[in-house]
């Protein structure tokens, strides 16, 4: 027989003990009897040989070995018995542990499912990323740099080490079967999924023999894009598809939230058969690489054999490949600028979780105190310190898991509200939700709270003094447990003022920011993507016309004042960042400082009411042929000619690919990279150059990324349809696409701040809710506890001001302990605040000022009941008492 | 009635396993053969019998059925398991080699080991 079974058979087991040990008396007191004893005497006899029988029935317990389990559930019995009798106290102490753990859980589980959970692939361990490399690449600017086509096809045949796979982000028109549409286009190398070890849940992936230009055009579906337009309908396979005039038969469909690298992708398509000229010059590095590597090999070999391979290229190709080279590295999830917030949040939420951690400790120790006369008696009555010690554990553990429990479920309802909530998308937000991991953290820290709260009353279990105890009324506190408290509220003062500050620190972030001059008329501007005809775009004679004509079109729609065309918008996702020099001797890449490029038509400066200082903008003389021309920002014209006249000097930009550029105007900093971000930004000087200027040979490539931009006299969004209508073409497939206004921008690029406004505001007020009712339950405890005190003071003369101010005084002494201490913290977590938040400044004094007299204003106003209660105490009642 | 001595400590085991040895038997009747064999002159606690009774079983040394008495009476009845019985040799064993030595050392002579 287990333990187990011992433990779940306890009551037949008892049941046998006595009829044992009643057989034992039977047979010993009929054997007394047969010796000529009387029948009562001899039962008395046989009785006193066995023992006293409770003292054996309690032996024979023992020795079955499964007597802390007895006590175990016999304690918990009893925590949920204590916890029944105090309601009042149990709905507090639970409803603070669940919000608590609650909020933490649900940080935990953005934070695990954003941050910590491996790729969702299969062995993802074993996945690489492979860059490009050069030694004049400024990878922290620029990022890693994808590999070339040709190059990474020679990887991929030649590497021994990894199973190679590419894919390139584009976009394409898509005309059938749906109205035109420009959609997420990824074209992949045909072994792409079975890298990944991914498998499609309809039709099947990419054959090699279709991974070659000439093949016959085949298509894969991402899951979101079949749902929309074929409604998840298994009839897709097999029917077609016409994504820039080129008709392709869909044989099979991504798996539901398939993403690698960003949002998922629209339709796939097989790299090999895009015949583009640029994938076949090694000269651009298009190509995003993943690799698998193969059993048995560690990323050192793998890097050292692309390293290998990258040599042989750069000696075959001396005019593209010299110096150039290839990094592998552990493949990782991309989560953008999202892990500092995130950080941040957490580390707010587990404040909160402290205070609560706090509260429910000083109220568990209020309690205990109350009880000492309850625990004295047990230890009087033989129970060990040890068990007492126990049992007050389990009755904090038990507090914290149900606490815990009901955090979860607040977490459970709270998860995608929060994800939803997030500003922008939340990368991976698929990979959010409550798992394995996530409910060992919040059982883990249920029992952490638990411990750290129950410690404190458990050890004040009685050892010694047990009669002192006894005989002592159960109005007496000592000092320990008052010191005790004082340091439960001057923690929580401390943390609630940590968040208070963080929140007005933030606060003040947010309308400082907001009141900044953005450098352009934010009303009435509407900005959309344009997908011109594939058509146009396959003839590049035709291009500039093409645009040309989209202008005056959209121009002729009432209620535009002026329109442009543009390739990187503000504070939009997307620049293109330029290396500069003032003279012709240019140094290497990494050494060049550089600035924003913005390509656009002459009418931008009114369409965004951009202030222009001096000189011109563009005009229709500045064309093919004619002198390159600029116009710079202030920031520009600081740094590169300082004190001088800007106008009419010369800038030389290798990587435009022409030049060298006259500067014919400045005009005034646009905040590029958003209100809050961009005084922190690291290129921030700007230029624009008329795309009437700009080579042939990039026509194409940044007429799929241009943007129409609108001034209206109208509210924009309204004349979003009418546009759409006016420039969709002869051929009835030039989309106008994802609009949005230039307000819309500028209040996106402070999202993330008025995110962390709010939720540190949230936590904020819940600490300083939390903090009051620590306070408040503190004094009044306290009070309770000094009545007798109180009394005498007031029998010998005190007035009830004394007494109010007596009380007061006591609580002001813990809350300036507190503040203090606040301070100090308060100042570490604006200092840290600085280094994760965009456009945090020093922010002097002031909210440390407002959140310090509010802190204290609330505190006090939360002692003043209690202290009021004591001074109604009346003398004689108190004295007659005890 | 002579005075009698206490058990030594731990020695109530090896005698119960003893006694079981010889056959089943139940809880009354061990205390009885324990103490006719000793002659009264162990003191055997009935209150402890079955506490160490428990703690053999739980130990997997003993192992117990309820069977019928000679007089028709059902009765815990306590047999030896294997493990029981490999520990009562060793045990014993130890306890011959223990009471040797100190009546090796009680016959010492006063002048010190001959």
């Amino acid at each position: 027989m287990n333990w187990w079974q011992r433990l779940w058979r306890r009551k037949q087991m008892d049941q046998q003990l006595e009829k044992e040990l009643l057989y034992h008396l039977e047979q010993h007191a009929s054997e007394l009897i047969s010796l000529g004893h009387s029948p009562a005497e001899a039962w008395r006899q046989a009785r006193l040989a066995l023992g006293g029988p409770e003292q054996v029935r309690e032996n024979c317990r023992d020795a079955r070995g499964t007597r802390w389990l007895h006590d175990f559930a016999q304690d918990i019995h009893f925590a949920l018995r204590m916890l029944g009798k105090n309601p009042g106290f149990a709905v507090v102490a639970l409803l603070t542990l669940a919000l608590g753990v609650g909020a933490t859980t649900v940080m935990f589980t953005v934070v695990n499912g954003v941050l910590l959970k491996p790729l969702p692939f299969p062995q993802s361990d074993k996945l690489v990323a492979v860059h490009g490399h050069t030694q004049t690449w400024n990878a922290a600017i620029y990022g890693q740099q994808n590999v070339a086509y040709l190059d990474f096809l020679d990887c991929q045949r030649d590497a021994r080490t990894l199973d190679i796979a590419g894919a390139l982000f584009n976009g394409a028109t898509l005309s059938e079967p749906a109205q035109p549409e420009y959609v997420d286009l990824r074209e992949i190398s045909s072994n792409l999924f079975s890298v990944l070890r991914v498998n499609l849940p309809q039709g099947r992936a990419f054959l090699p023999e279709e991974d070659r230009s000439g093949a016959a055009p085949v298509m894969i579906l991402g899951y979101s894009f079949w749902q929309r337009h074929f409604a998840g309908s298994p009839e897709a396979l097999g029917t077609s598809v016409v994504l820039d005039q080129k008709r392709y038969t869909v044989v099979g469909i991504a798996p539901a939230n398939f993403s690698l690298f960003g949002a998922e992708a629209d339709v796939y398509t097989p790299l090999g058969q895009d015949g583009a000229n640029y994938l076949q010059n090694r000269g651009t590095h298009p190509t995003t690489v993943v690799a698998r590597l193969r059993p048995g090999v560690a990323l050192s070999s793998a890097q050292a054999e692309l390293a290998l391979i990258g040599n042989h290229l750069a000696q075959t190709y001396k005019d593209t490949n010299a110096g150039r080279t290839f990094l592998v590295a552990p493949l990782r999830p991309e989560v953008g600028d999202v892990p500092s917030t995130l950080w941040l949040l957490l580390g707010a939420v587990s404040l909160v979780l402290l205070i609560a951690c706090a509260n429910v400790a000083s109220l568990l120790l209020a309690r205990a105190v109350s009880r000492q006369r309850e625990l004295s008696m047990r230890a009087a009555l033989g129970a060990s310190r040890g068990r007492l010690v126990r049992q007050c554990l389990t009755e904090s553990a038990v507090l914290g898991l149900s606490g815990g429990a009901l955090g979860v479920l607040l977490a459970y309802a709270g998860i995608a509200p929060f994800v939803a909530f997030w500003p922008g998308d939340l990368p991976r937000a698929q990979e959010v939700h409550l798992d394995g991991r996530v409910m060992l953290f919040a059982v883990f820290i249920s029992l952490l709270s638990g411990f750290l709260f129950g410690l404190a009353p458990a050890l004040r279990a009685p050892a010694r003094g047990l009669e002192q105890a006894l005989r002592a009324g159960s109005r007496t506190t000592t000092g320990t447990a008052r010191r005790l408290h004082s340091v439960f509220v001057i923690s929580e003062i401390a943390l609630a003022l940590v968040l208070l500050v963080a929140a007005a620190v933030l606060g003040r972030t947010l309308l400082r920011v907001s009141s900044l001059d953005p450098g352009l008329n934010l009303r009435n501007v509407l900005i959309s993507r344009m997908a011109l005809s594939p058509a146009v775009l396959a003839d590049t004679g035709k291009i500039r016309s093409a645009w040309q004509d989209v202008i005056e079109r959209v121009r002729r729609v009432p209620g535009v004042q002026a329109v442009a065309v543009v390739d990187t918008v503000p504070m939009r996702e997307g620049n293109n960042q330029i290396g500069y020099w003032p003279s012709a001797g240019v140094p290497a890449a990494n050494q060049q400082p550089t600035a924003l490029a913005t390509s656009v038509t002459p009418d931008y400066l009114n369409v965004m009411g951009i202030v222009l200082r001096q000189g011109r903008f563009f005009s229709d003389r500045d064309h093919i042929g004619s002198q390159p021309v600029i116009v710079v920002d202030d920031v520009l014209a600081q740094s590169a000619f300082p004190g001088q006249v800007p106008i009419g000097k010369l800038l030389w930009m290798p990587q435009m690919g022409y030049g060298p550029f006259m500067v014919v105007g400045v005009v005034g900093h646009v905040r590029h990279w958003g209100l809050a971000a961009d005084d922190q930004a690291q290129v921030r000087a700007q230029f624009y150059y008329p795309f009437s200027q700009l080579p042939e040979t990039y026509l194409r490539r940044w007429s799929e990324l241009m943007s129409v931009a609108v001034r209206t006299n109208v509210e924009p969004r309204s004349l979003f349809q009418s546009l759409r209508q006016e420039v969709r073409g002869e051929a009835n497939d030039q989309v106008l696409y994802n609009p949005h206004t230039m307000e819309q921008l500028a209040q996106g690029s402070l999202a993330r701040q008025r995110f962390l406004v709010l939720l540190f505001s949230i936590f904020a007020g819940l600490a300083l809710l939390l903090s009051c009712v620590g306070i408040y339950g503190v004094l009044a405890y306290l009070i309770n506890q000094r009545v007798p005190e109180i009394g005498v003071r007031m029998a010998l003369g005190a007035s009830p001001a004394n007494v109010i101010w007596l009380v007061l005084r006591q609580s002001l002494g813990m809350i300036v302990a507190g503040v203090v201490l606040g301070i100090c913290a308060g100042l570490g977590a604006e200092h840290l605040m600085r280094h994760l938040v965009d456009g945090m400044q020093p922010t002097g004094p002031s909210p440390y000022l407002i959140t310090v007299s509010l802190l204290i204003a609330t505190a006090l106003s939360a002692s003043f009941v209690p202290a009021r209660r004591a001074s109604r105490v009346d003398p004689m009642a108190v004295l007659r008492q005890d | 009635m002579a005075a009698k001595s206490d058990l030594p400590q731990g020695t109530l085991d090896l005698l119960i396993l003893k006694v079981i040895a010889l056959g089943p038997v139940h809880g009354y009747a061990i205390a009885q053969r324990l103490q006719q064999v000793s002659r009264d002159v162990v003191q055997v606690p009935q209150g402890s019998l079955y506490p160490a009774l428990h703690r053999l079983e739980n130990r997997g040394l003993l192992t117990a059925d309820w069977k019928q008495t000679d007089t028709g009476r059902e009765a815990k009845f306590y047999r030896l398991t294997r493990k029981g019985r490999a520990q009562l040799e060793t045990e014993a064993v130890s306890w011959e080699r223990l009471t040797e030595a100190v009546g090796l050392i009680l016959k010492m002579s006063e002048g010190g080991v001959q």
